[in-house]
Parts: structure tokens; C-alpha cells; sequence
């Protein structure tokens, strides 16, 4: 039985935690303080580096490796945190900047002294607009204090923390999109390498981190970065450390975020966490891991590691819902986890109407760079529309695999792959419901919310 | 037209260009700053931020073009985005933007015969764990059912319908006509248009 471990999110359900005082009184700071004022740049990225905390915005790279490709002379180094949380399902970011803004800012604080910068912007999805507003707040109060500003803690080091809204676009989650974007221009793409430790911000190196990934270094330095690694459930060797926050949506009785050890099991996550499936008579039919680019789980389908030498074997044989949710388990049966926040859909669902939903979305945030991405992510949806229609033919089906492996690999971002990679799980695990939808269409029939007793009730069948 | 701020929001300009390396950076918080003042980002608009954060108005042209969130042309005094994507679809998001159609009798892309609220389909705002949501104008309205989305209209003026609300279900056996709202999304009005504070003033608001 998976449970919740609160510590990243120890001061959420503490009332007015958003304000300095009340997060002082439940220890805001005291890790800032001494990390500024008793720790050395190099002890901090040590413990970063022993925690093997795994990047929290989607690619689950090392922060400590991260941070140590900075170049060891440069003048000048940018921390950017990743606020954009765009990723259709994920909604835990905002957990952290709504209701525990000074944690972010905290951790800001130790990034910055042990990364040598002295400015950080919190790139924000303008939508957001409570989230903006608390950091906001938040800022302006630590400034007061002198938290930030001239002297922290003081400290001869200047620091200061600056939010700035995005305007829209999903492609400017990431982060060379987010970094053309904070300069002012057209939310697109750059190529790779530079990258941006080295070459990020202004021209300057600039780490860009999660919010969820800064928000953790306070907790790490004050239990040590062994320590907070050994939290997690997944063996050593997975070098994938601490705790994480869960999200749970769709089809489960108790949506929501829910704080865990890094490698519960999706099982745990969907009926322990999740409270199970929203409708008793209505068993799991499909799970999307980690945010819609992650490719979707089938809970029949099992673990194919014989070798005992294979890192999965422990689970050779298991169930996909029974493998620990970690970066590199996740990869090992062809998916990925993502944001860590899962998607759940029941039998009632026809996954080819949610897949023609997830590829409207990759179609509208194109940012139409590439040409393969760009064309591939339009004839997707006219294809999956056309099918839709009740004017599919057998083809289509091909054409979709077809297109989709034509994206994948080509293009300047992860975006293309990101499309593809889902749309071909769609196909390849549930190729029933594509044949179904050529030969009838998508309709009402098939709408997602179909079999719930009343259409027009909207959540309808909510537990209470 | 010409487009001007007040000296206490070109101080506020000021502050949001310090924050910076470079005049250009500010450029997306301004743009923020002048549309919500403006209600969208008109001509003068981009005149305005070309000139004070020395770009080209092509330039300026192309980050507006590119973000959705920059309103290209007026809009009612409310909007109203709602949720389509995957997560709200499943809890019976589309539902919700059905009725919202129906109250407003415009379809997604269109403002009301009143003029007081334009409809927009958004995506996914993060609020997954509470679907089906939507967001008017600055405030996110989650765990929705019809019941509290019609409380919410009836505050905004919206008439309510002139007959009790039809059953929407339709059967579910044979694929029906496609209904108005599945006609291929438009590209322009998909995405919310927004108008959010600026990260400079938006502090100076009462919290909650
Ligand atoms: C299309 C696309 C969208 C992304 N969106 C986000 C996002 O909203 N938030 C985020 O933290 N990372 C996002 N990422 C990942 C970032 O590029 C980057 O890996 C991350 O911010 C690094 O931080 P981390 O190492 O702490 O995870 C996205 C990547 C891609 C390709
Ligand atoms: S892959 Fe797609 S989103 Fe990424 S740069 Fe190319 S066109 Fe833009
Ligand atoms: S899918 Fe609607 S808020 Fe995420």
C-alpha cells in the first residue's frame, strides 16, 4: 500500500503557508540561511549530485550532472526555472507555486550560490495567474527580509529572483524555446548543442531546472543528499533518489497530487493513492503514465526481461502497472515517466478518440519549424478526422504508423517524437478500436463522457 | 491610433526592463501590461513597445503572432476558456462546453449576441485533478457540473435558456450526424487569448 511521504509538500495543507511568516514558522529558510551563510558552492552541488535527483520536468536527466557541465570560468551564469507546466495532465507544479511559493524561492537561493548565479527567472505560463501572483508575494517579502537583494542573509552575494509570464505556447516548456522566449522572441526551438549550460540565457550558460526539481535542493541539504536518495524504493543502481509528486486524473474515484517515493507502482498510484477506478463496473482499460508524450500502458501487457543480467528482470513477467514508476524502468517497457502524472482511462473509453484528442493538441502547438513535425503533426489529426467521419478505410491505419514514424528522430525538439511516440502506443495496444472506428466513425457513441448516465452533468459520477 | 501608459505604468515599464540583460527581453510582460489596458494589442499597441524597447515592429509583429495569449483583435469584456483537452474531456468537459454554447449561443470562437462574454476552447491549464474546469477571464472554475457553470453565468448577466435544459445524450448505438461543435478546431480561437496581470503589478493586487 503506497503512501503519502510529505516532505517537498509538508507545508501544503498548512493554512496561509504562502505567506513568509507562516512558512518561516514551518521552517522556510532556515536551509537558505545555511546553505549561504555555512556551506560551500561545491558541498551543495555534492549533495545535489548524491541525491540523484532526476530532472522532475519531463527527461528525468541528472541536476547534479546538469549543473556540473557549467564552464568553470564563465563571468556570468543564468538559473531559469521551468514553470511553464503545459503538458496535457500534469498540474503539480502549480501545487508547489500556489501554495508553498517560498519553497521555490528557497531553493532558488541555494541553486543560485552553488551554481555562481546571482539573478534567476521563473519562466511562468501566463495562464497561471494565482501562481504569478504568489511568487510574486513571495518575492517581494523575501526581499524585505533580506533574503534576496544586496546582502542575503548577509552575505556579500547578490541575489535576486524574477518571475516572468509566458504568452501561450506550449513549445516554450522547452527549454531553448523558453530561453528564446524569456529574451523576448518568438517561442521557438534552438538547435542543440550549444546547450544552454553552456551557451543558455543572454548568450550566457544558464541552467534551466523544473520547478518541482529546485523546490526539492532545501529538503536534500537538510537531510543530506544520501539520505534523501535512499527515500526512494528503486534499487541503488537506478540512481533515480528522493520523493515525488504524483498527479492522478481521469477516470479514478480521488484525482489529485499526492506526495511519494520515488517507484511506487501504477497500481499503487491508480487505487491506493487515486482511491480506484471512479466506476466500480468499469475496469482499467489504459494509463498514460507520465503526461500525454508519454505512451500510454496496458494493464494486460507484462514485463519481457528473461535475462537476469537485464536491470527490468525483477519484474520479468509482471504486469506494466506492477513496475516502479522510475525514469529508467519507465523506459525499459517503452514508455516513459514523464511528469509523473498519470492519466486514467476506464473501459468506456475508445482510444481512438482520445488519441484524436492528445493529436489536436500536438497539431495546435506545433511550433512548425520542422517540416516533418509541422506536416506530420496536421496529417495525424486530418487522418484521425477523416476516420472520425466514418470515412476511414483499413489504410489510415498504416498511414498513421507510417506518419508517425516518419516524425520521430527528424526534428530540432522532443516535441515530434513526443507526437509520434504516444500515437504509435495508441495503435499498437488497442489496434481493436481503430478497426472499430473506421467501421463506424467517431460519434456520440464514442464521445469520452458517452456512458456516463447524464452527458450534460458534466462530472458526472464524481465521488464526493 | 496612438497608444500611451500612464507615468505610473511607464514606471512600471521602467522596473520590467531592469529586470534584464537586454530592452527586447521585456518585451512580453509589456506586451501583458498594454493589452490589459488596451483589451487587446492593437496597431498602437505594437508602436508602442517597438519604440519603447528599440525593436522593429515586425518584431514586436512576430511575437505576437506567434503566442496565443496576445488578443489580435477586441473581445468581449469576459472570456471564458474552456478546457477540451484530454483529462477534462474524460470527466465531461465537452459537456460543459456544449452548455456553455447553448447559454451563449455562439459556438467556440464567438462572443455572445449580448456581447458580454467570448467562448474559447483552451488547452489543457493544468487543473487536470479537478476537470472538468474552465478559466474566466483570471480565475480558474474547477470540479464544474452544469449547476455551478450556470451559477456562474447567471452572475455574469448571461439569460438563462428559455426552456428547461435539454437532454443532451444522444444514443448510443449508431454514429449520429457530427455535431456542430466537432467541425475542425480553428486555429486561431483554440487557444486562450488571455488577459493576465502583469508579473509587475500583480502583487499590488488584493490576495485572496
Ligand atoms: C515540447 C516540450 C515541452 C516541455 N514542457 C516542459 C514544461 O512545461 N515544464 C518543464 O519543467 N519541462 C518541460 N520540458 C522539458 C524541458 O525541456 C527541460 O528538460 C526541463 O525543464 C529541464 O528541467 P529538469 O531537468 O529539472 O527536469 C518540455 C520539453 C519539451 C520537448
Ligand atoms: S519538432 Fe516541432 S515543435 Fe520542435 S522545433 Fe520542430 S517544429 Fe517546432
Ligand atoms: S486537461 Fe483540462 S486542465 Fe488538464
Amino acid at each position: 500500500m503506497a503512501e503519502h511521504r510529505k516532505i517537498l509538500s509538508n507545508r501544503f495543507d498548512v493554512e496561509d503557508a504562502w505567506t513568509l511568516p507562516v512558512a518561516e514558522r514551518h521552517g522556510a529558510y532556515r536551509l537558505a540561511r545555511k546553505a549561504v551563510t555555512a556551506m560551500t558552492p561545491e558541498a551543495i552541488r555534492d549533495e545535489v549530485r548524491a541525491a540523484n535527483v532526476r530532472g522532475r520536468g519531463g527527461a528525468g536527466f541528472p541536476a547534479g550532472v546538469k549543473w556540473g557541465f557549467l564552464p568553470k570560468d564563465a563571468d556570468t551564469v543564468y538559473l531559469v526555472i521551468n514553470a511553464d507546466e503545459g503538458e496535457p495532465g500534469t498540474f503539480k507544479d502549480r501545487q508547489i507555486m500556489e501554495k508553498d511559493p517560498h519553497r521555490l524561492i528557497e531553493g532558488c537561493i541555494c541553486a543560485m550560490w552553488a551554481i555562481g548565479a546571482h539573478v534567476t527567472y521563473i519562466y511562468v505560463r501566463c495562464e497561471l495567474v494565482k501562481s504569478i501572483r504568489r511568487l510574486e508575494a513571495a518575492i517581494e517579502e523575501a526581499r524585505n527580509k533580506g533574503y534576496l537583494g544586496r546582502r542575503p542573509f548577509g552575505k556579500d552575494y547578490p541575489m535576486e529572483v524574477h518571475v516572468h509570464p509566458g504568452a501561450g505556447a506550449y513549445i516554450c516548456g522547452e527549454e531553448t524555446a523558453l530561453l528564446n522566449s524569456l529574451e523576448g522572441k518568438r517561442g521557438e526551438p534552438r538547435l542543440k548543442p550549444p546547450f544552454p549550460a553552456v551557451e543558455g540565457a543572454f548568450g550566457k550558460p544558464t541552467i534551466v531546472n523544473n520547478v518541482e526539481t529546485i523546490a526539492s535542493v532545501p529538503d536534500i541539504l537538510e537531510m543530506g543528499g544520501k539520505a534523501w536518495s535512499d527515500i526512494s524504493l528503486l534499487p541503488e543502481s537506478f540512481r533515480d533518489g528522493g520523493t515525488r509528486l504524483y498527479g492522478v486524473s481521469g477516470h479514478v474515484k480521488n484525482p489529485g497530487v499526492f506526495e511519494a517515493p520515488v517507484g511506487i507502482t501504477l497500481r499503487e498510484l491508480i487505487y491506493d493513492l487515486g482511491g480506484g477506478m471512479l466506476h466500480d463496473d468499469r475496469p482499467l482499460k489504459g494509463v498514460i503514465p507520465g503526461g500525454s508524450s508519454t505512451p500510454v500502458l496496458h494493464p494486460d501487457h507484462v514485463v519481457h526481461a528473461p535475462a537476469e543480467t537485464d536491470p527490468l528482470h525483477p519484474w520479468h513477467g509482471k504486469s506494466h502497472l506492477d513496475v516502479p514508476m522510475g525514469v529508467d524502468p519507465m523506459r525499459g517497457i517503452g514508455t516513459m515517466l514523464g511528469t509523473c502524472c498519470a492519466i486514467v482511462m476506464d473501459s468506456s473509453v475508445n482510444m481512438a478518440e482520445a488519441a484524436r484528442n492528445l493529436m489536436k493538441f500536438y497539431k495546435h502547438e506545433s511550433c512548425g519549424q520542422c517540416t516533418p513535425c509541422r506536416e506530420g503533426c496536421g496529417w495525424l489529426v486530418d487522418v484521425l478526422e477523416r476516420i472520425a467521419r466514418g470515412e476511414g478505410v483499413r489504410e489510415d491505419v498504416d498511414l498513421l504508423v507510417d506518419i508517425s514514424n516518419n516524425m520521430m528522430g527528424n526534428t530540432i525538439c522532443a516535441l515530434a517524437d513526443g507526437t509520434a511516440m504516444p500515437m504509435l502506443a495508441f495503435i499498437q495496444k488497442y489496434p481493436e478500436d481503430f478497426i472499430a472506428a473506421i467501421e463506424r466513425g467517431l460519434g456520440a457513441h464514442t464521445r469520452l463522457d458517452a456512458s456516463d448516465a447524464s452527458g450534460a452533468s458534466g462530472a458526472s459520477g464524481r465521488a464526493a | 491610433m496612438v497608444f500611451s501608459l500612464s507615468d505610473e505604468m511607464e514606471k512600471v515599464v521602467d522596473e520590467l526592463i531592469a529586470r534584464y540583460p537586454t530592452r527586447r527581453a521585456a518585451c512580453i510582460p509589456v506586451l501583458h501590461l498594454c493589452q490589459e489596458r488596451e483589451g487587446w494589442v492593437s496597431p498602437g499597441v505594437i508602436d508602442y513597445v517597438a519604440g519603447r524597447l528599440d525593436m522593429s515592429t515586425a518584431q514586436v509583429q512576430g511575437v505576437v503572432t506567434f503566442y496565443t495569449m496576445y488578443q489580435k483583435e477586441p473581445v468581449a469584456p469576459n472570456v471564458i476558456w474552456v478546457c477540451r483537452t484530454l483529462s477534462c474531456d474524460l470527466r465531461g468537459g465537452r459537456s460543459i462546453q456544449e452548455h456553455l454554447e447553448r447559454r451563449l449561443g455562439c459556438s467556440a470562437g464567438g462572443t455572445s449576441a449580448d456581447g458580454k462574454v467570448t467562448l474559447l476552447k483552451a488547452e489543457c491549464l493544468a487543473s487536470c485533478g479537478t476537470a472538468p474546469m474552465l478559466q474566466l477571464n483570471d480565475e480558474f472554475h474547477e470540479d464544474l457540473d452544469v449547476a455551478k457553470l450556470d451559477a456562474l453565468l447567471d452572475g455574469l448577466g448571461v439569460a438563462p435558456l428559455p426552456s428547461a435544459p435539454r437532454a443532451v445524450k444522444a444514443p448510443a448505438s449508431e454514429p449520429p450526424p457530427r455535431a456542430a461543435s466537432e467541425a475542425p478546431p480553428r486555429m486561431a480561437s483554440e487557444r486562450p487569448v488571455a488577459v493576465p496581470r502583469p508579473a509587475a503589478i500583480a502583487h499590488r493586487e488584493e490576495e485572496e
